[in-house]
């Protein structure tokens, strides 16, 4: 499997203090990976560097086949690279419907003009259709989602991920505040996605984590502590310490 | 594409039909239909508040929709009423100079013509030369281009600095007002080539139509900014019901999302501020004439701080509230301002309105920003029917049993 993202040497500093310390992770295409770590850890962070809205002071991220630096491209033009991102708060427009939202999100044209011009295709409808399917809001298609429960705000959230067709996606504590039954639901979008594209997933919950069956990378203090599967970091003594042992 | 912008907004068909059947009202009681019901100077004023509609809807579409609280729009409506002055007052100085010099014994030559005109024209700032900038004056069809295309211009360069930076909030509305700020005191300058604070005058009068009364020349500007706002009504609907529409609203409601879907926020911003300062430059073209005279003072910061409050009292967020916040809110004002409100006594003060509107309207916009941030529009919400629900930004309770909006509608 080639690699599709590399992040090497990567640090960056808030008010001198340093959130993330020469940070390297690398992930393949159709890989799942869960990353944990204490609160504080820079999880948040790391997603922020890949996705644009934090500049590194140093370090390199190469991206795709091609190899191209993502240092230095604006946010919209690294999602329209391929990378899709879903926030540790539910954010989606809750102002505009279930069905808006996903429409906004689906792999078109991005600029004013052919935005402007734009009309639903058959194709478009039937996707839209398909997805609000499999994250559980096809009934709520013409609901404003701000109307929408939590649970299902992180669903759709997922599901307008999953409709930009990224080919990696940083889900950011996507379990946060759901039922044990929503949860099982999520695990099963993320690992479902994960057979097509590379998926991150930030995650405290130790029951999650292990159904998602993944490698687990564990941070700490903005840089990795261990990595490997979870029944081997989890038996790292380093690990313990820092994190589980609380 | 039509059918798609009347499904999502019924209330355009409202709005026209509305807007026809004033016209139609105030056209058959004008004096130029012969009953004089509406005088012709109350013409002027209904003829101006359209105008002054039309800009408010490229308000509400900049700030209601964007989300961009631009205090600047009012510079890019006197722009536009500037371009049209040029027009208009060189074409009427040079058919009262050419009638002139016509007694002389010897024919007058092109150059003599023209510095007459600029005697004329520029005679007040105590020059006679014509600035560059007059370059085109002569040609209707110019300077009908240079309406959109100056204010088009300065948006775009405004926006582009602007918003490449990453300009938001407080400190964007603060930079649009010192553009206007810096737009009017550069012309104030008698040296602007603009005339100075004299401003250019005399713009009612439609050259080569002497013989015309003002009584023709008004309804015929009240018909045509009636069309104009008419159309950028339904182009402003066209363009905030489609996709374009979603993508602007998330913006305005959080655009560090919108980026992370791949839209570039910037290039949006960029252009609905221009295509709304064209549209403003349009309004203020055909506001001026009417108006008789512009200066710089039109151009003052807190004309487009005006326009901010008619749009918020009028309802943001929905174009016809835009109409009537600019509407209820300019027609007052001239009520109060123009003497005719009846002094209040209090026995040791008496409160004149004309002193006193200023705070009136201060209060007001206070008490609609904070009581009912709807503005006048949200009583049409009241009267279909449509009540959001009021969650003070909570979850509307675990899955099943949510509020519906079939629900929240009873
Ligand atoms: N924009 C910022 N400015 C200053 N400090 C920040 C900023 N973003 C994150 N931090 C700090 O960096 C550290 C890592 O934060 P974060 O990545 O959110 O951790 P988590 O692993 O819990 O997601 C925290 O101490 C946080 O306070
Ligand atoms: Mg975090």
């Amino acid at each position: 499997m080639s690699t599709l993202l590399e992040v090497s040497g990567v640090s960056v500093t808030f008010d001198g203090f340093k959130a993330i310390n020469n940070l390297s992770f690398a992930i393949a295409d159709a890989e799942m990976r869960a990353i944990i770590g204490p609160n504080g850890a820079g999880k948040t962070t790391f997603m922020d560097i890949v996705t644009g809205k934090t500049r590194p002071d140093e370090g390199r991220i190469l991206w795709g086949d091609a190899n191209i630096s993502l240092l230095g491209l604006s946010e919209a033009r690294i999602a329209r690279e391929g990378i899709g991102r879903k926030f540790q708060k539910p954010t989606v427009f809750e102002d505009q419907t279930v069905r808006e939202n996903l429409l906004m999100a689906l792999r078109n044209a991005r600029g004013p003009l052919q935005v402007l011009f734009y009309r639903p295709r058959r194709e478009d409808l039937d996707r839209v259709h398909e997805l609000s399917g499999e994250i559980g809001l096809l009934d709520a298609l013409d609901r404003k989602s701000g109307e929408l429960s939590h649970g299902q705000k992180q669903w759709l959230e997922i599901g307008m991920l999953l409709a930009q067709e990224p080919r990696l996606l940083l889900v950011d504590e996507p379990a946060a505040g759901m039922t044990p039954a929503e949860r099982e639901h999520t695990t099963a979008l993320l690992v479902e996605a994960a057979k097509s594209r590379a998926v991150v997933v930030i995650e405290h919950d130790m029951e999650f984590v292990r159904r998602l069956g993944c490698k687990v990378t564990v941070l700490h203090e903005g840089a990795v502590l261990a990595e490997g599967s979870l029944d081997h970091v989890t038996a790292n003594q380093e690990v313990i310490d820092v994190y589980l042992g609380r | 594409m039509s059918q798609g912008v009347l499904a999502k907004n019924p209330s355009v068909l409202t709005f026209l039909a509305v807007l026809g059947l004033f016209t139609l009202g105030v056209t058959l009681m004008s004096e130029w239909a012969g009953t004089e019901i509406v005088s012709t100077s109350l013409v002027k004023t209904l003829g101006k508040t359209l105008c002054l509609a039309l800009v408010a809807v490229a308000m509400d579409l900049v700030w209601g929709y964007t989300g961009i609280l631009s205090l600047g729009h009012f510079a890019f409506f006197g722009l536009g009423g500037y371009m049209i002055g040029m027009w208009l007052m060189y074409e009427r100085t040079h058919g009262i100079v050419v009638s002139s010099l016509a007694e002389a014994p010897i024919p007058p030559t092109e150059a003599e013509v023209v510095a007459a005109i600029g005697n004329q024209i520029f005679g007040v700032v105590g020059s006679s030369e014509f600035p560059p900038i007059w370059a085109f004056a002569d040609s209707l069809a110019l300077q009908l281009v240079l309406v959109v295309l100056v204010p088009g211009i300065l948006a775009f360069v405004f926006g582009w600095l602007a918003f490449r930076s990453r300009v938001t909030g407080v400190y964007l509305s603060i930079l649009t007002q010192a553009m206007t700020l810096a737009l009017a005191l550069y012309l104030f300058q008698n040296d602007s080539g603009l005339r100075g604070n004299n401003g250019l005058s005399g713009l009612q009068n439609l050259p080569g139509l002497d013989h015309v009364p003002q009584s023709s020349i008004s309804i015929w500007f009240f018909w045509a900014s009636a069309g104009a706002l008419a159309l950028g009504y339904v182009l402003s609907a066209w363009i905030v019901s489609g996709k374009f529409g979603s993508v602007i609203r998330g913006i305005r409601d959080n655009e560090a999302r919108v980026r992370f879907l791949g839209y570039p926020v910037e290039t949006y911003k960029l252009f609905v501020f221009t295509v709304t300062a064209m549209v403003a430059g349009i309004a203020g073209a055909l506001y001026y004439p009417q108006a008789g005279i512009i200066n710089p003072a039109e151009i003052a910061p807190i004309a487009s701080i005006y326009l901010a409050v008619w749009v918020a009292i009028g309802g943001r967020g929905r174009l016809y509230g835009a109409v009537i916040g600019a509407f209820f809110v300019s027609l007052v004002s001239s009520w109060f301002t123009g003497g005719q409100a009846p002094d209040v006594n209090l026995g040791l003060y008496t409160i004149k309105w004309v002193d006193w509107w200023l705070v009136l309207l201060g209060l007001s916009f206070v008490a609609v920003t904070l009581l009912a941030p709807k503005g006048i529009g949200g009583l049409v919400d009241l009267w279909t029917g449509r009540l959001a629900p009021d969650r003070h930004g909570a979850d509307l309770g675990p899955d099943a049993g949510s509020l519906r909006e079939a629900e929240a509608e009873q």
